[in-house]
C-alpha cells in the first residue's frame, strides 16, 4: 500500500475542488439562466473531456504546458522548475479534465430551480447577492455536492492524462493510481490489489452517497 | 379630483407591444382581465419592477418607480411590493414560517417571530409554520405566499393569478377572505386573471386588456352593461353583439331607433351617434325579456322579437337557449332559469318570444 500516492490522489482532488466548484457555480449558473452568443460551442467545449480519450488531452496539456510553451516557460522562468513532471502541473491538468465533472450537475441543479423562486426573494427585499446564497445555492446544493463527490473520485481515478503530464515521480506526481499501474508491472499484486479495493470501494461510496442525499433532499423538498 | 394613490402608464411597441393606463386607489381591487397573452402578467411584472417597458411612468403614494422620460427606474427590491406569484413561489426548503421570515430580515429576531406570527393569524395558517410547502394544500401554499407578500407592508399588494391552482370551494374562501383583507390593509390591489368570474366578483375596478391595450377601466357593472366597444363586450362574455344602423332620435320620447336587419328596435335615448351612422349594439342577458305562455309580463311590448329555439342545452340550474330570429339569419342567445323554461315547454325547435328592454340596449361606435 502506497500512502503517499494516496495522500498526492487526496491532495489533488481536494485542491482541485477548491478551486474548480467556486468557478463552476458561477459558469454553471450563467450557462444555465443566460442565453448568450456562443453558448452552445461554450457548452461543446467544456465538455471534450468527456470524450476525449484521455491520452490525447493529456498529449495537449503537455504541449501546452510543457517548456517550449509560453505558459511553461514563464513558470520555469518564475519558479525554476518546469510546469510539467511537478504537482503543480498535475493541478492544472486535473482543473482542466474535471471540467464537465464540475460543471454538468451544478448546471442540471440551477436549470431546475424556477425563475419564480429568485424573483419571490427580490421581491422580498432579498439583494441578488442574498438571494444567491439564500435560495440559489440551497436549492442547487444537491448538485455542487454531486459535482464535489464526482470531481474527488474522478480526480482518485485519473490515470491516462495523469501519466502523460506528471510522469510517475514518487511524493511529486505518483497518484493512487498510477502507482496501482507500477505495482502491478513490478509483480507486486498484493499490493495493486489493496489499492485496487480501496479506489473501488471509494468509488462505490461516493456514488452511493449521491443517491441517498438526492433522495433525502428531495424528499424534503415534496 | 385627488391623484390616486397608484397610477400607471405605459407603452411601447416590442418586444410585448404595451398601451396601457389606469389608476387604482388605496382600499380598491383593480383587477386585469384579457386573455392569455394579452399583456397582463407583462404589466403586473412591470409594477413589481421585474420587467423594464420601454417608456412609460409608473407611481404609488407620490413617489415615482419608474418614468422613462427621466431614466428613471427602481430595481425591485427599491419598490415596495408584495407580489403572490401564479404557482405562489414558495421556497420548497424552507418551512411555510420561514418562508414569511425571508421578507423580515430587517426585523429583530424577537420582533420577527411576533410578526411571523402575526401574519399566520392574519392568514389563517396558525399552528401550520413548521410544515414545508409540499405539506400544504395548494390553499394554504396560497396563504403563505400572501402573508409573505404582505410581511413587509408593502405599498401595493399584486397577485397574478392567485386562485388558478385551487378547488372551486377553497376559491370561494379565499375570494371572500381576500376581499376582507383590502379593508383591513388600505393598499392598492392589483390581480390578474383570465376568469372573467373571479374578476367580476371581486373587482372595484375592471380593466380590461387585449393585445397590450387597456381597452376599458371601470366598475365591473358599467363594464358589463355599457362596454366602450364590440370587442370589450366579447371579452367580457356578452354574446348578444351585433351591428345596426340609427334611423333616428327622439328626444322626447327618450328613444334612439336602431335598424337591425328588418326589424326596427328602440334603444335608450343615446344622441352621440348621429342618425344614418353604422353602430355596434350589445344587450346584457338580464335585459332580455322571455315572453310567457300563460300571462304577459312587464316589458313584452318592449321590442319584441319572435323566432324558434335553434339550440336548447340545458346545464343544471340554467339551460342555454340559442334562438333563430324569424326571416332572418340572426341568432339571440339568452339563458332561462331550467324551471322557466320547463314551465314554458322551452324546446329544440318550437317557438319563442322575447323582448329586448329598451333600457338595456347600449350602442357603440362601429368598430
Amino acid at each position: 500500500m502506497d500512502w503517499q500516492a494516496l495522500t498526492l490522489s487526496l491532495q489533488l482532488g481536494l485542491y482541485t475542488c477548491l478551486i474548480l466548484i467556486p468557478i463552476s457555480i458561477l459558469a454553471a449558473r450563467a450557462i444555465a439562466w443566460r442565453r448568450f452568443f456562443g453558448r452552445n460551442l461554450l457548452q461543446a467545449t467544456l465538455a471534450l473531456p468527456l470524450l476525449l480519450p484521455p491520452t490525447v488531452l493529456g498529449f495537449y496539456l503537455l504541449l501546452a504546458l510543457g517548456n517550449r510553451s509560453p505558459l511553461g516557460r514563464i513558470y520555469e522562468h518564475l519558479f525554476g522548475h518546469p510546469l510539467v513532471f511537478s504537482f503543480q502541473g498535475l493541478l492544472i491538468a486535473s482543473l482542466i479534465f474535471n471540467i464537465p465533472f464540475a460543471i454538468q450537475p451544478v448546471q442540471r441543479a440551477f436549470e431546475a430551480v424556477p425563475e419564480s423562486l429568485r424573483e419571490a426573494a427580490w421581491c422580498s427585499g432579498l439583494s441578488h447577492w442574498l438571494t444567491f446564497w439564500k435560495v440559489e445555492v440551497p436549492l442547487a446544493w444537491p448538485g455542487i455536492l454531486a459535482a464535489i463527490i464526482i470531481t474527488i473520485a474522478h480526480t482518485l481515478g485519473e490515470f491516462g492524462v495523469i501519466l502523460m503530464v506528471g510522469g510517475n515521480i514518487e511524493g511529486e506526481t505518483r497518484t493512487i493510481s498510477v502507482a496501482i499501474y507500477d505495482r502491478v508491472q513490478a509483480f507486486d499484486m498484493h499490493s495493486a490489489a489493496v489499492m485496487s479495493a480501496l479506489l473501488l470501494l471509494t468509488s462505490f461510496a461516493a456514488i452511493t452517497a449521491i443517491y441517498v442525499l438526492n433522495d433525502r433532499i428531495a424528499r424534503r423538498h415534496g | 379630483m385627488a391623484e390616486a394613490s397608484f397610477s400607471i402608464r405605459l407603452k411601447q411597441q416590442a418586444p410585448i407591444p404595451l398601451d396601457i393606463e389606469f389608476d387604482c386607489d388605496s382600499g380598491e381591487i383593480l383587477v386585469i382581465a384579457g386573455p392569455s397573452g394579452s399583456g397582463k402578467t407583462t404589466t403586473l411584472r412591470s409594477i413589481a419592477g421585474l420587467y423594464r417597458p420601454a417608456s412609460g411612468r409608473i407611481q404609488c403614494h407620490g413617489k415615482c418607480w419608474f418614468d422613462s422620460a427621466a431614466a428613471l427606474f427602481l430595481r425591485v427590491q427599491q419598490r415596495s411590493v408584495g407580489m403572490v406569484f401564479q404557482h405562489y413561489a414558495l421556497f420548497p426548503h424552507l418551512t411555510a414560517g420561514r418562508n414569511i421570515a425571508v421578507a423580515l430580515r430587517h426585523l429583530g429576531r424577537m420582533e420577527r417571530r411576533k410578526r411571523i406570527a402575526e401574519l399566520l393569524r392574519l392568514v389563517n395558517m396558525q399552528g401550520l409554520e413548521h410544515r414545508y410547502p409540499h405539506q400544504l394544500s395548494g390553499g394554504q401554499q396560497q396563504r403563505i405566499a400572501l402573508a409573505r407578500a404582505l410581511a413587509r407592508d408593502p405599498e401595493i399588494l399584486l397577485l397574478d393569478e392567485p386562485f388558478s391552482a385551487v378547488d372551486q370551494l377553497t376559491r370561494r374562501k379565499l375570494l371572500r377572505e381576500l376581499a376582507a383583507l383590502k379593508r383591513q390593509f388600505n393598499i392598492p390591489v392589483i390581480l390578474v386573471t383570465h376568469d372573467l368570474d373571479e374578476a367580476r366578483k371581486l373587482a372595484d375596478k375592471l380593466c380590461i386588456i387585449h393585445h397590450g391595450r387597456n381597452l376599458q377601466t371601470a366598475p365591473p357593472g358599467t363594464v358589463m352593461a355599457r362596454p366602450d366597444s364590440a370587442t370589450v363586450a366579447r371579452l367580457v362574455g356578452l354574446e348578444n353583439v351585433f351591428t345596426g344602423t340609427i334611423r333616428h332620435h327622439d328626444g322626447e320620447k327618450g328613444y334612439t331607433y336602431v335598424e337591425w336587419g328588418g326589424t326596427l328596435l328602440e334603444a335608450a335615448y343615446q344622441p352621440e351617434h348621429s342618425p344614418g351612422s353604422l353602430i355596434d349594439w350589445v344587450i346584457p342577458p338580464e335585459n332580455l325579456i322571455l315572453h310567457r305562455r300563460d300571462r304577459p309580463s312587464r316589458g313584452e311590448r318592449e321590442n319584441p322579437v319572435y323566432g324558434r329555439i335553434a339550440e336548447f342545452i340545458p346545464m343544471g340550474e340554467t339551460a342555454s337557449v340559442l334562438i333563430q330570429v324569424e326571416q332572418e339569419a340572426r341568432h339571440l342567445f339568452m339563458s332561462v332559469p331550467t324551471h322557466v323554461a320547463r314551465r314554458n315547454d322551452l324546446g329544440s325547435g318550437g317557438p319563442i318570444t322575447v323582448s329586448l328592454l329598451a333600457e338595456g340596449i347600449h350602442l357603440m361606435k362601429k368598430e
